[in-house]
């Protein structure tokens, strides 16, 4: 009986992987088939793929998305590792109001964050475009690095960073060198959800973006009710496959490093 | 003796190819607080957990008063468990912990009611009952666990470690409360513990574990005075632990220096592991001794100063009320009565092996 | 730390003048434009249009589809997290298999997916009419737009559940076991109460992306079913009525201070019991 429930729990975990990852194979079967129109099937071709390299719109789309990306994790990397050393000092009472703060972008709905970045750059009269996006990118990405790198550096050994001063170190050397590497794992995370979250990204772009600034999320939203171009089956299935075969290799080394750490254990 | 109540028959379990339990026969009786003792990793809490149903032996079987229980779910048997980091329902306050098992049980709400103030009252904890659990201190959660358990009249209580988590004063405390809430339940108590002391303090039988085997069972007394092999003398107490030859019966030698001794029938010059406690190593003037050494440290316990002296080589721990000074020469004594004589072990895997 | 009060203060300094401009002073500009007309005078004309029939219609249909996308994807993610914890292997490389690695591939591409899935001569109602069925009205539907809503927040749902019962030390559903609990006992009165925290952040981190989206019902509801999302985005993108766009966010705004504040006292609960 056990032996028969347990098949059936795998069926369900199965249903949902199923259910999460169909519209996906459809994606990347649609980016092969030669018909243009969605339902039919035109017979297998590479031609999109071909065809993606020389359509300039989509190229300048996704340079802008990943640029987008890159830029704001990186930023909000530094601000928010800056702003978690200061934070995580502060009595208990700022400490809480700067924690609420920073969850608003979290907690707020996407369009609300969207509109109210509108309004203030139509306020100020910044002009919509690359700049105004990455402004609004940054923010909801600051958070992501904050949640991650915060309990971290609060549960940090106080001690080693003394430790590093008493030793000889500037406080600059005794961060780099102590501090630093404690919590870079969390750093790190905190980065890969904020790049991830911006190249995700649809609502906040659409408010923020302005006429002339296509990501490829406000692309592909243009071309909705028109069709959308094959071309863009073929890079999405692409980014896929290639997120996908780096996150295997990154766990097939981890396991392997896994495994060696155990064996020099034992 | 009382009549026998668990039989944990041939049991053998594995986890991952690794042997934790190898062909384990135990037997408790009827009220007797039975302490299974030894270091991490010696299998004892898995005995715990096959005897409260958490695990299933691969081998052997379970016998509940002459009942095969082996596959009977936990919730199916007589006994109950206070758990090592005590378990608490933390969505629950201190009453609705302890009724827990009680209302699935069915029980009357006067039942129940009247059951948490006596437990309560047991642990010292009256009027605790509208608490909440994580508002207790960690002494006081574990009198929670433990009346939780014992409002459910079970014929076994099963303690995990329950004390580790405690610092050394309230450790001492409660000991001496398990000791009176056993005579006042009358049940059986099955007890699990690194901690010799509490081992030596609480229990009527002793369970020396060690790689998945018993090294020796046996009253307070005996395990400490008469242990059976190096592992269990090593393990229980300080004790001076010297390679020696029994040259024959009331005689061994030291290093080649004579001991009378009260043991007898282990043969004639066998080379065999001999035991002193360092209370017994009594320091005398330098004719006096059996042998003679220097006063190498002495260090100032409260109660007695802990002395070590080198003689022939070898270093001696003697623990006593007079204190020598540091070079002193001095002679060593044992009363034969003190000298304790065991079988060497033929192997390295063998150490590991009861002796009985 | 002993960073010295200075230094660190410094450090703070980008982030709290940042917070300040892009996450606090946007916020009040939400509030006085939805306070005030187009001359700047104060009215509480855009907060109370949402009284007018189209707008309270269609925050009536977000409140009604959102919180059956959100009861669904409890109902589908408590089971899947119950069977992971108790499948005893490290799920976390599954978890992020099943919720993280599917973002890779563009949200608005893997919604308009399901149009291919649901329409009319879909795969779905293809493969209906191959056995003989008949084949069903999906696309364009409530039903679509729920099963979008489950579709992209349903991580929101299982990452906060699979946590909390996690997190659940087995040592306490041993002592529900070794008081006479059965399975069924066990769960209704140890694992469901003690996981409580974990589905009620769940409710909050779903609902509100569901009740605002107007992606979801734009792609999948053929510009037929308007949600209060698809109402604001239109005062602002087509109809440049910023007023009355705020004013309409506002009320979103409520709900979703309540369910901030919801969240905040299961935490502060959370917090008082560890």
């Amino acid at each position: 009986m056990k032996k028969k429930t347990n098949g059936l729990k795998k069926l369900y975990i199965g249903l949902i992987f199923v259910f999460m990852y169909a519209p996906i194979a459809l994606l990347i079967i649609q980016s092969f088939n030669k018909s243009k129109s969605r339902g039919r099937w035109g017979g297998f071709t590479l031609q999109w793929y071909a065809s993606l390299f020389q359509d300039a719109s989509i190229g300048e789309a996704f340079t802008n998305t990943i640029l987008l990306a890159l830029l704001s994790s990186v930023i909000s990397v530094v601000l928010g590792t800056m702003a978690c050393i200061c934070i995580g000092r502060m009595k208990k009472q700022t400490r809480t109001l700067m924690m609420g703060i920073t969850n608003i972008p979290m907690l707020n709905a996407d369009i609300v964050t969207g509109v109210s970045f509108m309004l203030l750059f139509l306020t100020l009269r910044i002009q919509f475009g690359f700049g105004t996006i990455l402004l609004a990118h940054i923010t909801f990405n600051i958070p992501y690095v904050i949640l991650s790198v915060m309990p971290r550096y609060r549960e940090l050994n106080p001690h080693i960073y003394e430790a590093a001063l008493d030793l000889g170190a500037s406080p600059a050397y005794a961060f780099f060198h102590t501090v630093l590497p404690e919590i870079m794992p969390a750093i790190l995370s905190g980065g890969l959800m904020a790049f991830t979250m911006s190249i995700d990204d649809f609502i906040i772009t659409h408010f923020t973006a302005g006429a002339g600034v296509h990501t490829l999320s406000t692309k592909i939203y243009s071309e909705v009710k028109l069709g959308i171009k094959p071309e863009m089956y073929a890079l999405s299935a692409m980014i896929f496959i290639t997120v996908l075969v780096l996150l295997c290799l990154v766990n097939r080394v981890q396991g392997d490093l896994d495994l060696k750490a155990k064996e020099a254990r034992a | 003796m009382e009549k026998e109540l668990i039989h944990l028959s041939h049991i053998s379990k594995s986890f991952g190819g690794k042997v934790i339990l190898d062909d384990l026969d135990l037997v408790i009786h009827e009220n007797e607080f039975v302490t299974l003792l030894g270091p991490s990793g010696c299998g004892k809490t898995t005995t715990l957990r096959i005897l409260a149903g958490f695990e299933t032996p691969d081998k052997g079987s379970v016998i509940f008063e002459g009942r095969d229980i082996t596959n009977l779910p936990p919730n199916k048997r007589q006994l109950n468990t206070v758990f090592q980091n005590y378990a608490l329902f933390t969505h629950m306050n201190v009453a609705d912990n302890i009724a827990f098992g009680l209302k699935i049980k069915k029980q009357p709400k006067s039942y129940i009611d009247d059951k948490i103030a006596y437990a309560l009252k047991l642990v010292g904890l009256e009027g605790f009952e509208n608490r909440s659990v994580s508002h207790l201190s960690g002494g006081q959660q574990q009198r929670i666990a433990i009346a939780r358990a014992i409002v459910n009249e079970p014929r076994v209580l099963l303690l995990d470690e329950p004390l580790g988590a405690l610092d050394l004063k309230l450790r001492q405390d409660m000991q001496y409360e398990l000791i009176r809430m056993k005579n006042e339940l009358s049940i059986t108590f099955l007890y699990v513990t690194h901690d010799q002391q509490e081992a030596l303090t609480m229990s009527d039988t002793i369970v020396v574990m060690n790689q998945g085997y018993i090294q020796q069972m046996g009253s307070p007394e005996a395990i400490y005075n008469e242990p059976e092999n190096a592992f269990v003398a090593d393990f229980i107490g300080d004790s001076n632990l010297f390679p020696g030859v029994f040259v024959r019966d009331e005689l061994v030698t030291i290093d080649g220096v004579p001991f009378p001794c009260v043991d007898k029938g282990f043969g004639k010059d066998v080379p065999v592991d001999i035991v002193i406690r360092p209370e017994d190593v009594e320091l005398v003037e330098k004719e006096r001794g059996t042998i003679s050494g220097v006063v190498t440290e002495i260090i100032f316990k409260g109660i007695h100063y802990e002395m070590c002296v080198e003689a022939n080589g070898r270093e001696w721990v003697s623990l006593s009320t007079r204190p020598h000074l540091v070079g002193e020469e001095v002679g060593i004594y044992v009363d034969p009565f003190n000298i304790q004589v065991m079988n060497k072990p033929e192997s390295e895997d063998e150490e590991a092996v009861s002796t009985t | 730390m002993i960073i010295r009060r200075k230094t660190a203060g410094l450090l703070g300094t980008p982030y709290i003048v940042w917070a300040a401009a892009f996450i606090v002073i946007p916020l009040i500009m939400v509030v006085w434009y939805g306070l005030t007309d187009e001359h700047g005078a104060f009215t509480l004309a855009n907060v109370a249009a949402i009284a007018d029939p189209a707008h309270s219609k269609a925050l009536l249909m977000a409140l009604i589809l959102s919180l059956i996308a959100t009861i669904v994807c409890i109902l589908l993610a408590y089971p899947l997290c119950l069977f992971l914890v108790q499948s005893q292997q490290n799920s976390t490389s599954f978890l992020t298999m099943l919720l993280i690695v599917p973002m890779w591939m563009n949200f608005l591409l893997r919604t308009y997916a399901w149009q291919s899935l649901l329409e009319k001569t879909g795969i779905i109602n293809t493969a209906l009419r191959a056995i003989g069925l008949q084949p069903l009205r999906m696309i364009n539907t409530n039903g679509a737009i729920v099963l979008g809503m489950v579709y992209n927040f349903l991580p929101f749902m299982i990452l906060p559940v699979y946590n909390a019962l996690e997190k659940i030390d087995q040592n306490v559903v041993n002592a529900a076991q070794d008081l006479g609990a059965g399975r069924r006992e066990t769960f209704t009165k140890v694992i469901f109460p003690l996981s409580l925290p974990g589905v009620v952040s769940g409710i909050t981190m779903v609902f509100i992306p569901a009740l605002t989206t107007f992606v979801v019902s734009s792609l999948l509801g053929g510009g037929k079913i308007l949600l209060i999302g698809n109402v604001i985005e239109q005062e602002f993108m087509l109809a440049y009525d910023w007023n009355l766009g705020s004013g309409l966010s506002l009320v979103l705004l409520v709900f979703i201070i309540i369910n901030v504040v919801v969240s905040a006292l299961i935490e502060r609960d959370e917090e008082e019991r560890a």
